[in-house]
């Protein structure tokens, strides 16, 4: 195994069990359970709409992931600054960018569980009807990119500062602006001023119209690819972040 | 050999570090001395990579924290100040983290760690979460963290901070024990640490290095280096004063605590390295004083320590 692999899997099972050794992580499964749950059936009224889809599943996943992402991202790092072992971690023979790589993987793979632990609803609905399969696993495609975005924001602002409260609303604050810059009533409101061009602009941006078009059931390559560049870009700004603000 | 480069470090526009210069060849342990916010801590993190210099740099067997920073890495043991260690974690499995960055696998790895354990007097808390251990256990997990791939160059702030006296000296005992083929430095404000352990000791106050030299060397500034402190019975100073001040070679002599029963006094030379102890051995004989205690001042390093950094 060469070494960069090596490092990278090091960190991620020592991020990935420390999730699971801390009943934090199974307070945020629960409260992401009872919310899609909610929201799927009460709010989107999942059985009254009679469809064998999981539409009304899917279009809330931006709205909790807005708040429950950067919750679970802002002790990323602040939590590693205020316990000091910041210093051990990036002195020890590993590049910047595995311990980003490692941490980042490794939250990103706890969201995906708690994703899959969605599972009894695609049951649900294939027992009631006769779903079309390809675009429920688009939709769950999907909403794992999504949140790696989300993540990826909540992971860069927690290299910020020492302060949780701080990174969380910060992340919220940026992850906000990916989401409302997609959200048709925001864009009515852009569009009675600012020229198409501009509007298409910035809804591109959006994570919101990306998630859109792949829970469709079109897995587009380039939706994948924005999602792709968001995270990567912001893994970036993490490592200039923490570069220059490492000790601090 | 570390080769420590004109490293300064500004914080805003605090310096904090100003162009300290050293190098440490194997063999040797280099004491880091200096009151709090002198800028140890600061300069051990500069030379192992966690903070940028504002200038200057350091050299780690060959290779340049800034420019091969995993290189360098690779060869340095480094025990951060307040021993960091993730609290969620057992010692065991927190070991075996950092033996995997360190590039051990199978076998050898586990041995690595139990060796590591057993070393720092660990076994007993192996299989125990970081977070329920005492502080001085807490110090040398993170101790064996940066031994446990025998590293060519240890870097220890405060290593001893938080142990036992007994464990104080067992890791003093394990650094001198390491120390032939390693070059090492720690930083300490425990002077008899620094005299016990140190081949060398590097004073620093305010971020500029003030002295440079042997524990004796330092030691040997001290104003009553060669002194003789003499401890007699009960016994009028007034005539045996002038005996000693007009013996050759000794420069004064003054009374350091009297009471009902003893006489204390401190007969300094006029050259530290000139011994007087015989001479006024035979001025005691002559008149039978009764000799409660008799012996030559090696110096004191507390006093050198406040001397220097201007501590009064
Ligand atoms: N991240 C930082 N930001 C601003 N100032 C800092 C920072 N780290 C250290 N300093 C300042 O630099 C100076 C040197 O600090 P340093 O921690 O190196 O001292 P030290 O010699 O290790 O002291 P101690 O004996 O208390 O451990 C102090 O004045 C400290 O306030
Ligand atoms: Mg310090």
């Amino acid at each position: 195994m060469n070494q960069m692999s090596r490092n990278i899997s090091a960190i991620f099972k020592r991020e990935l069990s420390g999730y699971f050794g801390s009943p934090v992580a199974y307070v945020f499964i629960v409260i992401f359970l009872l919310l899609t749950g909610f929201f799927t059936f009460y709010i989107g009224h999942f059985f009254e709409l009679g469809q064998a889809d999981l539409r009304p599943f899917f279009q809330w996943h931006p709205w909790i992931f807005l708040f429950l992402i950067p919750a679970v991202a802002m002790r990323l790092w602040a939590e590693e600054r205020r316990l000091g072992t910041i210093e051990l971690i990036l002195t020890l023979p590993v590049r910047m960018s595995e311990v980003i790589a490692g941490k980042f993987l490794a939250a990103w793979v706890f969201i995906g569980i708690a994703l899959l632990l969605t599972f009894p609803l695609v049951i649900t609905v294939a027992y009631l009807g006769d779903p079309d399969l390809g675009a429920i696993f688009c939709g769950y495609i999907g909403s794992f990119l999504m949140a790696g975005a989300f993540l990826s924001v909540g992971l860069m602002t927690s290299a910020l500062t020492r302060s949780q409260v701080i990174s969380f609303i910060v992340a919220v604050a940026v992850c906000l602006f990916f989401v409302l810059a997609g959200y048709a009533p925001v864009n009515a409101v852009i569009s009675g001023w600012a020229p198409v061009w501009f509007v298409n602009l910035i809804a591109e941006l959006s994570f919101l119209t990306h998630f859109i078009s792949i829970e469709r059931g079109v897995l587009d390559f380039r939706d994948v690819l924005y999602y792709i560049s968001v995270i990567i870009f912001m893994l970036f700004a993490n490592g200039v972040i923490l570069n220059n603000r490492k000790a601090s | 050999m570390i080769e420590v480069k004109n490293m300064t470090k500004f914080f805003g526009i605090k310096k904090a570090v100003d162009d300290i210069s050293f190098n440490v060849a194997k063999g040797e342990i280099l004491g880091f001395l200096g009151p709090n916010g002198a800028g140890k801590s600061t300069t051990m993190r500069m030379i192992t990579g966690f903070i940028p210099p504002s200038g200057g740099t350091a050299i780690i067997g060959g290779s340049d924290i800034l420019q091969h920073p995993i290189a360098a890495r690779e060869k340095i043991g480094y025990l951060p100040e307040n021993a960091p260690v993730y609290p969620d974690m057992t010692v065991f499995e927190y070991l075996d983290f950092c033996a995997q960055i360190r590039g051990f696998s199978g076998t050898k790895r586990t041995a690595k760690i139990e060796e590591t354990l057993e070393k720092c007097f660990l076994n007993e808390v192996t299989y125990q979460t970081v977070n329920t251990l005492s502080k001085g256990f807490k110090q040398r997990v993170c101790f064996a963290q940066s031994i446990l791939h025998d590293p060519e160059y240890l870097i220890l702030d405060e290593p001893t901070d938080g142990l036992d006296p007994n464990q104080k000296h067992e890791v003093r005992m394990m650094i001198k024990a390491m120390s032939a083929r390693k070059a090492i430095i720690l930083s300490t404000h425990i002077l008899e640490e620094m005299d016990a352990v140190c081949t060398r000791a590097i004073i620093i106050a305010d971020g500029v290095v003030v002295a440079d030299d042997t524990p004796d060397a330092l030691r040997a500034q001290s104003s009553v280096h060669g002194a003789v402190s003499l401890t007699l019975a009960a016994t009028d100073p007034q005539e045996l004063l002038p005996r000693l001040q007009a013996l050759e070679g000794v420069q004064s002599a003054s009374v350091i605590g009297q009471d009902n029963q003893h006489l204390t006094l401190r007969i300094y030379p006029e050259q530290k390295d000139v011994l007087i102890a015989a001479k006024v051995m035979d001025v005691l004989q002559d008149s039978a004083y009764k000799i409660e205690s008799l012996f030559v001042e090696q110096g004191k390093l507390d006093e050198v320590f406040r001397t220097i950094t201007g501590g009064g």
